[in-house]
């Protein structure tokens, strides 16, 4: 292989698959934080069918397979008349499976907080929706950090899976262009690349937790 | 006629399947200093924690001012908001300074805005010794700190009765001394208090009375000295003769 044809078109053509890698990321991790949160605030503040629904979900998902969960949205839903691109069923269940991760993110973060602090804000006359405002989601969203950036660099390699319904996403992309030159080395310029987007994705945690450090919080997080 | 400021009566009170507090009752005048004892897990912290409803009792009525606080259920907050709480540790909000945990909740409860409120909360943060701390985050502060703060924050919001749960008893003895002088302070200016702690020697100094929790009852009570100097009851005796061997170790 010429070391043009590398460099200006097998080249920018898998680099063409990241910004699509990074929108599958993003939108299924928010949909992931959406969902996992009103899972937690059902296990953590609901009883009864709430609570045991939420349960269900999280067991459900995080016990089944990513992949069986992708085939399952994306050829099982039309059987239902739900038909969707191979995008959107992707975002969708990748962000499905993420919720269920990032509800037990969360219940960790608030059963962490002291029962004091809810006692607290309790005997001060505060409602619940005051004290989740001001003193329990201030505090859970700096102990749950590490781990909801654990899981957003866990999902960037995980949207590789939307390759297989044939989302023009980086590892498509680059099994393409194995097929086109049968060099299979170029598996590991796409391995490269995703090397390349998580190991500063990993550092933002620590930046993170350093900019949002409660003063006088010694103890590492992680 | 004194003036009857809180009634607990017959309170039943516990944790799943374990009762913990067997038929409570207990009268408390305004203006009054009770100090709580008892050994560990004998029920005195549950039930101080039923009198705001921390703790929602099995049985039993809880009286404040009139108010029968078991069966207002749509008042509660209004009622939480007149009894101040300090637990023996994590009582401060760890994210947000000193002024902001004393302000904050005059800003919610007590509907005050924001600059007054801080205004209110540097006074009574300076009253008790600590206004040059205002702008420090509880964890950068010492265990004595922290609990003067948390006092503070109790008294800021003018509780009718202050309620505190073993304020010493999470720190090292060097620190308790700054926490006992502040409760003398307190216990001075004629706030109504109901304090569990094992600090006898407060007990006998600033309590008017002392109520003997054991095993879920109340064994004995009655003036603070008599029930420390010349206890009625076996069990109290006992108790003490334990508590005070401990100290002098």
């Amino acid at each position: 292989m010429e070391i043009e044809r590398f460099l200006f078109e097998i080249i920018p053509y898998i680099l063409e698959g990241i910004p699509v890698t990074l929108q599958l990321t993003i939108y299924s991790f928010a949909l992931g934080l959406i969902l996992g949160a009103l899972l937690a605030a059902a296990r953590v503040l609901a009883r009864g069918p709430l609570s045991v629904i939420s349960r269900v979900y999280i067991e459900f998902f995080r016990g089944t397979p990513l992949l069986v969960q992708i085939f399952f949205v994306y050829f099982g839903l039309p059987a239902i008349g739900i038909k969707l691109d191979a995008f959107t069923a992707s975002v969708l269940a990748i962000g499905f499976n993420s919720a269920a991760y990032q509800a037990e993110i969360i219940r960790a973060a608030i059963k962490g907080i002291p029962e004091e602090q809810f006692l607290s804000a309790e005997s001060l006359g505060m409602t619940t929706g005051q004290m989740y405002r001001f003193i329990v989601f201030p505090q859970a969203i700096r102990i749950a950090t590490p781990a909801l950036v654990n899981e957003f660099v866990a999902l960037v390699k995980y949207t590789s899976l939307a390759s297989i319904i044939g989302v023009a996403e980086l590892f498509r992309k680059a099994e393409y262009m194995v097929a086109f030159t049968f060099r299979p080395e170029i598996y590991l310029f796409a391995a490269a690349i995703y090397l390349a987007i998580c190991i500063p994705t990993s550092q933002l945690s620590k930046i993170l937790e350093a900019k949002y450090a409660i003063p006088g919080y010694r103890r590492a997080l992680v | 006629m004194s003036d009857v400021l809180l009634t607990v009566r017959d309170l039943r009170a516990g944790y799943n399947d374990t009762e913990v507090l067997k038929g409570v009752s207990l009268t408390a005048n305004r203006g009054e200093k009770i100090v709580i004892v008892g050994p560990s897990g004998s029920g005195k912290s549950t039930l101080l924690k039923c009198i705001p409803l921390l703790i929602k009792p099995w049985a039993g009525e809880i009286i404040l001012e009139g108010t029968i606080v078991t069966h207002e259920p749509d008042n509660l907050r209004k009622i939480r908001s007149k009894i101040g709480f300090v637990f023996q540790q994590y009582t401060l909000f760890p994210h947000m300074t000193l002024l902001r945990n004393v302000a904050l909740p005059l800003e919610i409860s007590k509907g005050i805005q924001r600059r007054e409120a801080e205004q209110k909360a540097l006074s009574v943060l300076t009253r008790l010794g600590l206004g040059g701390l205002a702008s420090k985050y509880p964890l950068e502060l010492s265990g004595g700190q922290q609990q003067r703060g948390a006092i503070a924050r109790a008294l800021a919001i003018d509780p009718v009765l202050l309620l505190l749960d073993e304020p010493t008893s999470a720190l090292d003895p060097e620190l308790r001394y700054e926490v006992v002088e502040t409760l003398y302070e307190i216990a001075k200016e004629g706030r109504s208090m109901m304090i569990v702690t094992h600090e006898i020697d407060f007990a006998e100094a600033a309590a008017d009375r002392v109520v003997f929790i054991d095993d879920g009852i109340i064994v004995e009570e009655g003036d603070a000295r008599q029930v420390l100097e010349h206890p009625k009851k076996d069990r109290t005796e006992r108790f003490l003769r334990r508590l005070r061997a401990g100290m002098r170790k």
